[in-house]
């Protein structure tokens, strides 16, 4: 860490405290601004928005800072109520995602104008759209930053609002006020379990500081108890299934730069959430955690991707898949919990810094999916892949940062995701130290979902990347699509140069990140990097070892030798040159035309077929009156009728039954009144 | 323990215990009757080559006549009668699919890790290789167990049935270098017998319903005061 | 690390690299000439696919209008990841630099990425055939990939180790052991080997039935060079999971030492090895007819269960405690 010691003496935690009070500040200026605006709507376009990337730049800043320092800092601010100020506290974890927020805000920043720019001469209000980004984003920064539970759920709940009025922002559509109003309500179930889960530590530590929660007494059955509130509360933001109904109904919804937001750092901001207290807080942990987490996590990432696989409408194939990632982190996370209630603290670690790693990572390759998408809802006005076709020649910038984002998503080497599935993996491969048969036995199969998961992560990608940017356009919009304007393409290729480099060189930034379990678990990572920069080495060189740096090198190099080699120094011997171009051979049948393609629904055919019992799948086939046939496919989620379709019918006869109390008459209502607060005094007595 | 300090003969069973534990999964996920038959025959064979195996390590001699005993038996004349029961009721070209295999493969592998979790606490550390015998055994009884409970047809019921059994007699012949011989020769008659009787039963069952589908066999419950 | 990256060890991995590379299409040949024996014809020459190499690589390429850049990328790339996917395997010697740049996971990840590429090129042109052949090589490939992970896995477990030169070398040192994981393992790799190489039950390399092929349905576009480089990698590729198989479950005659010695015995070891092995699959191609498509999947569960059972006797067999 050269770098470090060059740029001490201006590092320092008080300027990176600062530096994150200038993004709260910067995005609650946004915010005001928005709502100042009016009627002027180029405000949103050329000041709202481009604040946002500001605020990104000093929030990324301020965590890449204080995660080179290493230190924690803390103030209490004068707010609050006034037995209960506000605490601030920048350690490691905040700083690490303060800088995951930041990295994808920049590049929204970056987007936005050029994105919102649609919007001017539509009907739509600009005045919420930027006023509530910014107080989602104030939201999602406090959050991190808060060191106490009454902040922090103040917090919560403003980025839960402010982004429930964004998922509401095309309120035109019935279903999008539906997916708005579920996402508010489990919005409000997952803030009451996790308010629950406080109260249960406040009550042994006396106060709601983050301090005394950390040094609270508590009993093992209590310790439980909080645990699974928090888990259930943050597991119900992060989409873990079965409580994930809400997320692929509003991530898509939302204008595209507020879904790349929502998928790629709100759903982190649950994962802080419940790092900071399961990890923090709580920390007295038991293996049957680890074991729960890493299950739901094996459901969440093996169901989300079937899902994603049977969309064929892009946002919301992107959101399935968020569900599939989130639940990676939680099986990295489940891992580092069993390897640290067997007291394994360097490989709960690594687990650990696997899972903040994949946060990084999906915060980057999703956000940089979700523009893409908007990209192309931009420029086509299509979400809908069965009407894509060939969009890599009309929109080639686009095309080459969505197969970078494809490329990451799908966990493929020399890029960024393949680094932190394969930390995972090497944190599951070390499940033999551990005492317990059972849960040696339990971690490879879950290491075999794990990997399950990633291959057909690459089939729903392969199926995303060939049917919307290959091949032929499928309908008119698709084929006068046009380039996306700069700031677009700014916005993408930042996060794509960025999934790339965090492929190439993962030991800068496990460095950089080591902090984090070394603050929080008391134990880092130090052989990660021990081999030098070029290698990447987890546990010890002779364990494993992968290098980035030279993959790389060494695909570039025998690539570019052989394309050279073939088509200048061999071609020209043999006297052929160039390629010839003629029509597609496709086995002599007629010319190709663009509806003989395979679409998203026929290219998922087998999959479906082998993984139908997931689902539950309507397909018929009818034929019309002319002869001609129509193929009719409709997939639903078995969780809506096995869980959510019970419980709502539960709510609503226990309502019917409540609607007795509404008799119509004031004295009725007012004997009701004087009833409770008889009954509230004598309790209090 | 470790494995590169066994004897090579004591490896040698634990490779034959897995194949036995191998066996057992393509007999729950096995469609063709037929195939599963041939499943179960090498699955008796296997057995009985534990069993000789055993009696080579320990020099115990009663035990090659048990080992050649259950190769008579289980790897050829049942698998030989049910050849020709099968042939009778004309049941070469019958497949039976699970309704999701995958699911009840998945619970057979949840019963193994089970039944190796029931076994840690039960035998001494000292004795982890026949612990660990005892476990594959265990999930070998619980996985015939299994496909009785989730295969339809009758002669498959037959087959999980008696893989049961090898199950047991692979835990009796690792755990205590094997029974009594007159135990031994009275189980077999036993299991023979019911062999037999099965034959007896499954061409009786197919005379009255017209199938071998367990299934069917529903419509025998007392229906309360409302039948004729 | 250090004393891994010295100048003879990277000469040697390049050598060997070029090895891979070299004796791809002899590898080929010599399977085809088996089961043309097996069938009572004489066959053709063991230097035929050399010759149809050379004749591809003569020959213009022509390619469709409707192909974007990516087509004509996507062979370099599927070539160079999979070529860089065999170099990381150990063939005549252990303990090479490639092996630490690159463990299984990376080996894995390198062969995954070759196929993603491999798919995406079948799309490019916008044929149905193209389409088909994508949606069923990835079905395969999704299947197949964790059986793969976990064949490895359990030997990784084995020698706490996901380098494959620590692998062999810890088998090595080990003795003749029979261990029921590597067993298992040993039957799920082989059947991944033959679905991901595209051979018969699973795939047939020489079908011309266009509603029955996989691999070759993506690459009915190619012609001239590209196809040869397509080509090329897919017989790296069985050579790699040929060399896999052998070396790393009868890894005996393997090289340990950089001495010329060391380097021809292990030459001749795995020649050797790979021809009986391919001799082997010849006679399984012959006895065998090729499955429907929708028994593909039947066929890689029975994989991965075999893979997992690998694991699992692992925990249960061989660890105790």
């Amino acid at each position: 860490m050269s770098l470090t010691t060059l740029l001490t003496p201006t590092l320092s935690m008080d300027t990176a405290l600062h530096l994150a009070g200038l993004a709260v500040v910067l995005a609650l200026l946004s915010a005001v601004v928005s709502l100042a605006a009016g009627r002027a709507r180029w405000v949103l376009r050329r000041v709202a928005t481009p604040l946002l990337g500001c605020v990104g730049l000093a929030a990324l800043a301020a965590g890449v800072m204080a995660l080179l320092v290493g230190e924690v800092v803390s103030v209490t601010l004068p707010l609050g109520l006034p037995w209960l100020p506000w605490h601030i506290r920048l350690d490691a974890l905040s700083a690490f995602f303060l800088a995951v927020i930041g990295v994808v805000t920049c590049a929204v920043g970056l987007y936005g104008p050029s994105y919102v720019r649609g919007f001017e001469y539509g009907k739509d209000s600009l005045t919420a759209l930027g006023g509530f980004s910014g107080l989602f984003l104030t939201g999602m920064l406090l959050v991190v930053l808060a060191d106490d539970a009454f902040l922090f759920m103040v917090a919560w709940e403003l980025m839960s609002l402010s982004s429930y009025f964004l998922v509401a922002f095309h309120h035109e559509h019935a279903e999008n006020r539906r997916a708005a109003f579920l996402y508010l309500l489990m919005a409000h179930v997952g803030g009451l379990m996790i308010l629950l889960a406080y109260g249960v530590l406040a009550a042994f530590g006396d106060s709601f500081a983050f301090v005394d929660l950390r040094a609270a007494p508590v009993p093992a059955v209590w310790a439980g108890v909080a645990f699974a509130l928090a888990f259930v509360g943050f597991g119900m933001k992060a989409g873990l299934v079965p409580l994930h109904a809400w997320l692929p109904e509003a991530h898509p919804v939302a204008p595209s730069h507020i879904s790349a937001l929502m998928s790629g750092v709100m759903l982190k901001v649950a994962v802080y959430g419940f790092i900071r207290v399961c990890f923090d807080l709580i920390g007295q942990i038991q293996w049957q955690w680890g074991v729960v987490v890493l299950a739901i996590g094996c459901l969440s990432a093996l169901f989300g991707v079937l899902a994603a696989l049977m969309q064929t409408d892009l946002k919301r194939l992107l959101a399935y898949s968020s569900v599939e990632n989130l639940g990676i982190i939680f099986i990295a996370l489940g891992l580092s919990l069993v390897f640290l209630s067997a007291d394994f603290t360097e490989l709960g670690a690594l687990a650990f810094v696997a899972a903040l790693y994949h946060c990084l990572n999906h915060a980057l390759f999703k956000g940089l999916l979700f523009l893409g998408a908007g990209t192309i809802l931009h420029s086509t006005h299509e979400r809908d892949l069965d009407q894509m076709g060939g969009l890599l020649r009309r929109m080639p910038w686009t095309g080459l940062f969505f197969l970078v984002g494809v490329l990451s998503i799908s966990a493929l080497p020399p890029f960024n995701g393949f680094v932190s599935e394969w930390l995972t993996f090497q944190a599951a491969l070390q499940a033999w130290q551990l005492d317990s048969g059972v849960l040696r036995s339990l971690i490879p199969i879950a290491s075999a979902v794990l990997a399950l998961t990633g291959a057909l992560v690459a089939v729903t990608f392969v199926k995303v990347y060939g049917i919307a940017f290959l091949g032929q356009a499928r309908s008119r919009h698709v084929r006068r699509a046009h380039r996306a304007p700069w700031g677009m393409l700014a916005g993408q290729g930042l996060l794509a140069v960025l999934c790339l480099a965090l492929g190439v060189l993962p030991t800068w930034i496990i460095g950089l990140i080591d902090a984090v379990p070394r603050q929080v678990l008391g134990d880092g990572l130090p052989h990660a990097g021990a081999s030098g920069w070029l290698w990447l080495t987890p546990v010890s060189p002779q364990t494993a070892s992968y290098s980035g740096p030279l993959v790389v090198l060494m695909l570039a190099g025998i690539g570019l030798t052989a394309f050279w080699g073939l088509n200048h120094l061999w071609a020209k011997g043999a006297a052929v040159r160039w390629v010839r171009r003629g029509d597609a051979w496709d086995c002599g049948f007629a010319p190709p035309s663009s509806r003989m393609q395979y679409t998203a629904t026929a290219f998922a055919q087998p999959i479906r077929r082998v993984f139908g019992m997931v689902f539950h799948i309507e397909e018929s086939v009818t034929t019309q009156e002319d002869g001609s046939t129509r193929h009719r496919l409709r997939i639903s989620d078995r969780f809506w009728g096995v869980l959510y379709l019970p419980i709502a019918r539960a709510v609503e006869s226990s309502a019917r039954r409540v609607v007795r109390l509404q008799s119509g008459n004031v004295r009725v209502y007012l004997g009701w009144t004087l009833a409770t607060l008889v009954g509230l005094l004598w309790i209090i007595t | 323990m470790n494995l590169t300090l066994l004897p090579l003969l004591q490896q040698l069973l634990l490779v034959l215990a897995a194949i036995v534990l191998f066996l057992s999964f393509v007999l729950l996920a096995q469609v063709r009757l037929i195939s599963a038959i041939h499943a179960f025959a090498w699955q008796g064979a296997l057995v009985a080559a534990v069993t000789a195996v055993v009696a080579a390590t320990g020099q115990v001699h009663h035990l090659y006549f048990s080992a050649a005993l259950t190769l008579a038996l289980k790897a050829l004349l049942i698998p030989w009668m049910l050849h020709r029961l099968i042939r009778q009721l004309e049941l070469e070209r019958h497949t039976e699919s699970l309704q999701s295999p995958a699911l009840v493969t998945m619970g057979a592998v949840a019963l193994v890790i089970f039944s190796y979790w029931l076994v840690l606490p039960m035998i001494h550390a000292e004795m982890t290789f026949t612990r660990n015998i005892i476990a594959i055994s265990l999930s070998v009884v619980l996985i015939g167990l299994l496909m009785m409970v989730f295969r339809t047809q009758a002669v498959a019921q037959v087959l999980g049935f008696m893989s049961m059994e090898n199950g047991l007699f692979l835990a009796a012949v690792s755990a205590t270098d094997g029974m009594p011989l007159v135990v031994e020769l009275g189980v077999a008659f036993d299991v023979l017998v019911a062999m037999v009787l099965f034959g007896v039963f499954f061409l009786q069952l197919r005379d009255s319903i017209d199938s071998l589908d367990v299934d069917r066999l529903n419509r025998l419950r007392e229906t309360g005061g409302d039948s004729q | 690390m250090g004393d891994l990256l010295t100048a003879p060890g990277w000469g040697i991995a390049v050598f060997q690299s070029l090895l891979y590379v070299a004796l791809a299409p002899l590898l080929v040949g010599w399977l085809r000439k088996v089961k043309a024996r097996l069938q009572n014809r004489r066959g053709p020459s063991l230097l035929q696919p050399y010759r149809d190499l050379y004749k591809l690589l003569a020959k213009e390429a022509r390619v469709a209008h409707t192909a974007s850049p990516l087509f004509r990328a996507a062979p370099y790339i599927v070539f160079t990841a999979t070529w860089m996917a065999a170099a990381t395997v150990p063939l005549l010697v252990v303990d090479l630099p490639t092996a630490a740049i690159a463990d299984i996971i990376v080996l894995v990840g390198l062969l995954a990425l070759a196929r993603v590429f491999l798919a995406l090129a079948g799309m490019d042109v916008g044929t149905a055939f193209g389409g088909m052949g994508a949606s069923r090589e990835m079905l395969i490939g999704a299947l197949a990939e964790p059986a793969m992970l976990m064949a490895v896995f359990t030997l990784a477990m084995t020698a706490h180790s996901t380098n494959l030169s620590s692998v062999i070398d810890h088998h090595l040192s080990d003795g003749f052991v029979l261990r029921p994981s590597y067993l298992f393992a040993l039957g799920g790799l082989v059947l991944v080997a033959i679905a991901e190489t595209g051979r018969i039950p699973v795939d047939n390399p020489t079908t011309h039935l266009e509603l029955t092929m996989v691999h070759e349905a993506m690459l009915l576009e190619y012609s001239g060079r590209h196809l040869a480089l397509m080509e090329w990698a897919a017989q790296v590729k069985l050579l790699l999971y040929g060399t896999l198989i052998v070396n790393v479950f009868f890894p005996w005659g393997i090289g340990q030492g950089w001495s010329p010695a060391a380097l021809g015995l292990g030459l001749a070891a795995v020649v050797g090895k790979l021809a009986v092995l391919a001799a082997a699959l010849a006679v399984g191609e012959t006895v065998l007819a090729k499955m429907r498509l929708f028994r593909a999947p039947a066929f890689l569960n029975l994989a991965l269960l075999l893979s997992l059972l690998g694991l699992l006797s692992h925990v249960i067999l061989e660890v105790g405690a």
